[in-house]
């Protein structure tokens, strides 16, 4: 049914899956802006936004429920940002004010080529069965490329401060670059017991993020166990910090109103500044992939029940299932699920935590979490080899 | 005055972390979020206007239809912006209400002026200025958001009355006339 | 094709690279050293080295640039005056560029002669496990004496930034 896609140039096709992946991560991105009104709205008791229908589609029945939505807001707000006035002030370094949002699309849009969304069933040649991921890339690497193509999105909040030549996107700047510096070493720290876990000795040794979740999905009680049950304390850590990358609230010091006007975005207006939301949301959106493959099963529905098991249950009554584009749907539609809970949640601490002050976020991730993820380092090294020394078969 | 030291606890291990109090937050919230919204759906959905409300001064009559206002001036005097402007004139003496004698001739608020203080309607010595229901009072020019006597009337109406202090001060003059002694 | 990336990849890196010295701001300084960075990863990547490519990205890219514009914009550096050449600079570069080229030179040589030892030379770089075996048997030592120097450079910085009036300050 495929076969025509396989035949196209390999480079063609690696254009066409970029391509899409990068259609749905815009547009989804955006619609978290949307989804973050409305979560506000609901916690502060309002409706929010649910007015704006276009008129010449009013007549259609049961659009008001996308209107209650607000669907119709978020493209009127798309439309209003490209088609207003983009203003360059007078006093800004305009190369680098240009560039800035510029860069922060770059490293939001590269990082999802690393993360895989799903898996399906392929026949090799011998007839054997193979679980393959749905991904633009499974590199050996994975995770480390996200770390390092994720860490390049500080510069744009960087150069946006520095390029403003004003006070407050400058304070907002450099909040910026030492938050999320600071935060990145509890980061990566976090995530090492989980990999020291997955690579047992004598194993092939991996960083790949589908492996991870192939780790996951063994049988057994250890097999099938989701490592946010494991290591809960890596899972908070890497929680934590990833609110701080993100500068999602309890965090965004980089653009906290209250004392920083809009922080690093302050002089930016229109569509530059719609790049730099859209950049926010969609290293949300990684970042909450990232967490659902380290610590909750990635496309498992639930804790030892793989997506292999689901999809041989079903294609006992229907063989379609096993068909690896269902199969692929059934695992995208799982993982964006959880995807999408980790944004709520997100948004969920949002209007609920209010901001630390600047010393506190120092504080808590330099004093706190970095001790805590190194003490948390050193407890999963001794209790792993403990295991693998006196319970090889656990 | 005696100064009263409180003493400040040591937060527990648990209370310092911030963690049981973020997730009662978080549940504070989450429970707020299920809950129907709090706003009314303006101007589909308007709100209760409760008794004594101070809403835009109007003009009233009484229930016979005679327009109350004498046209003293009290409320243009006492008006704290002088937003009240009024023409006095007098009523014709074809009239049923001759015997008012006086009427306004024009009579004009400028809502830019008004802060709805209420001073006008508690000067009054005839009831008939009164600061009704309406709250939202809207023009695109100056000359629009100043309220006429005809508008006056308009948004006024006619207000329950049980005195009728006019009509009864005409019965006593007619018994007056008839009798020729009191 | 490959060879193609190869030589954009190598302009593009040398001509950052140059861009760093030449620049006489500070902050396009820097950035052009980010993309230098970013323009080796990407030789890292044809050489099918994705480890180090990552890794340089990771930490160099990510972290070390992002740390120099930081304090280049704390210390807010605007170009400034350039010093003149004095003996003592012109004396240690021209020992420092006589040093480079003859480094040079005698890497070109000895590479002409061993033209076949590159496609021989087994690739660690991409397997993780292949590259940490390296790393923690043949390369122990270099790593560790690394490690101390950059311990050393460290405590240095230590030293020299903070002022110390009296040993009861170290303490």
């Amino acid at each position: 049914m495929f076969d025509f896609y396989f035949e196209l140039p390999l480079l063609l096709r690696l254009v066409l899956q970029g391509t899409a992946v990068i259609l749905v991560l815009f547009p989804l991105a955006a619609a978290c802006s949307m989804a973050e009104r409305k979560v506000s709205a609901w916690i502060q008791g309002r409706p929010g936004p649910n007015r704006t229908v276009p008129p010449f589609l009013a007549w259609i029945p049961g659009i008001s429920i996308l209107q209650k939505l607000g669907i119709f807001q978020l493209a009127a707000d798309g439309g209003k940002f490209t088609f207003k006035e983009d203003v360059v002030p007078g006093h800004v370094n305009a190369f680098y004010f240009i560039l800035a949002p510029i860069a922060s699309m770059i490293p939001a849009l590269t990082t999802v080529a690393f993360i895989p969304f799903g898996a399906y069933f392929t026949e090799l040649a011998d007839g054997t069965m193979k679980l393959v991921p749905i991904a633009l890339t499974n590199l050996d690497v994975g995770l480390l490329a996200v770390f390092a193509l994720g860490s390049l999105g500080v510069y744009s909040l960087i150069l946006a401060g520095w390029a403003s030549n004003s006070k407050y996107p400058f304070l907002g700047g450099v909040r910026a670059s030492a938050q999320l510096i600071s935060y990145e070493l509890s980061m990566t720290l976090s995530v090492l017991p989980v990999f020291l876990w997955v690579n047992a000795p004598g194993g092939p040794g991996t960083l790949s993020l589908f492996d991870v979740v192939q780790s996951q999905s063994q049988p057994g009680f250890f097999g099938g166990m989701w490592y946010i049950f494991l290591m809960p304390l890596s899972a908070f850590i890497f929680l934590i910090a990833l609110f701080a990358e993100t500068n999602r609230q309890p965090f965004d010091m980089p653009e906290s109103e209250a004392d920083l006007v809009g922080g690093f975005h302050t002089e930016y207006g229109a569509f530059k500044w719609s790049l730099f939301f859209v950049a926010e949301y969609a290293h949300m959106i990684v970042g909450s992939g990232i967490f659902c493959l380290l610590f909750l099963g990635g496309w498992n529905p639930l804790p030892w029940v793989t997506l292999a098991d689901v999809v041989n249950f079903g294609a006992g009554f229907l063989p379609l299932i096993a068909s690896p584009l269902v199969m692929g749907v059934i695992g995208i539609t799982l993982f964006l699920l959880k995807v999408g809970f980790f944004i709520f949640f997100f948004m969920w601490v949002r209007w609920t935590l209010p901001r630390f002050r600047y010393d506190q976020v120092m504080t808590l991730g330099w004093k706190k979490l970095l001790p805590l993820s190194i003490a948390n380092l050193v407890l999963y090294a001794i209790l792993i080899a403990v295991k693998d020394l006196y319970f090889p078969n656990l | 005055m005696a100064v009263i030291t409180v003493e400040r606890k040591p937060l527990s291990f648990l209370e310092r972390t911030y963690l049981p109090n973020i997730a009662a937050g978080l549940a504070t919230t989450f429970k707020r979020m299920v809950q129907p919204s709090e706003t009314l759906e303006y101007p589909e959905v308007r709100p209760e206007i409760p008794v004594g409300y101070r809403g835009v001064p109007t003009l009233v009559y009484d229930p016979h239809g005679r327009e109350k206002c004498v046209s003293c001036q009290l409320c243009e005097f006492v008006c704290p912006p002088k937003a009240i402007r009024i023409t006095p004139g007098e009523i014709p003496a074809d009239s049923p209400n001759a015997h008012v004698e006086k009427a306004p001739k024009e009579f004009k608020i400028d809502m830019l002026r008004c802060i709805y203080c209420g001073l006008c309607q508690e000067v009054c010595p005839e009831e008939a200025i009164w600061l009704q229901n309406q709250y939202s009072m809207t023009g695109l020019t100056r000359e629009e958001m100043v309220n006429d006597k005809k508008r006056l009337y308009e948004l006024g109406g006619t207000l329950p009355d049980t005195h009728f202090k006019w009509d009864k001060k005409k019965a006593a003059e007619e018994a007056a006339a008839h009798g020729g002694h009191h | 094709m490959s060879d193609l990336l190869f030589h954009l990849f190598a302009v593009f890196t040398v001509a950052c690279a140059l861009g760093v010295v030449f620049n006489k701001n500070a902050v396009a300084s820097a950035l052009c050293l980010l993309l230098s960075l970013v323009g080796v990863a990407g030789l890292f990547v044809l050489l099918d080295a994705f480890l180090l490519a990552v890794l340089l990205v990771l930490v160099y890219a990510g972290a070390v640039v992002a740390l120099f514009l930081f304090i280049i914009m704390l210390l807010d550096m605007q170009g400034g005056d350039r010093k003149r050449f004095t003996k003592a600079t012109l004396v240690s570069s021209t020992v420092a560029g006589g040093l480079l080229i003859t480094g040079l030179v005698s890497f070109a040589t000895r590479g002409l002669n061993h033209t076949t030892i590159l496609a021989e030379v087994p690739v660690v770089g991409n397997s993780l496990r292949a590259y940490a075996e390296q790393l923690f048997t043949v390369y122990l030592l270099p790593v560790q004496i690394v490690g101390f120097l950059l311990l050393i450079a460290m405590l240095g910085v230590i030293v020299l930034s903070k002022k110390f009036e009296g040993l009861e300050d170290i303490k």
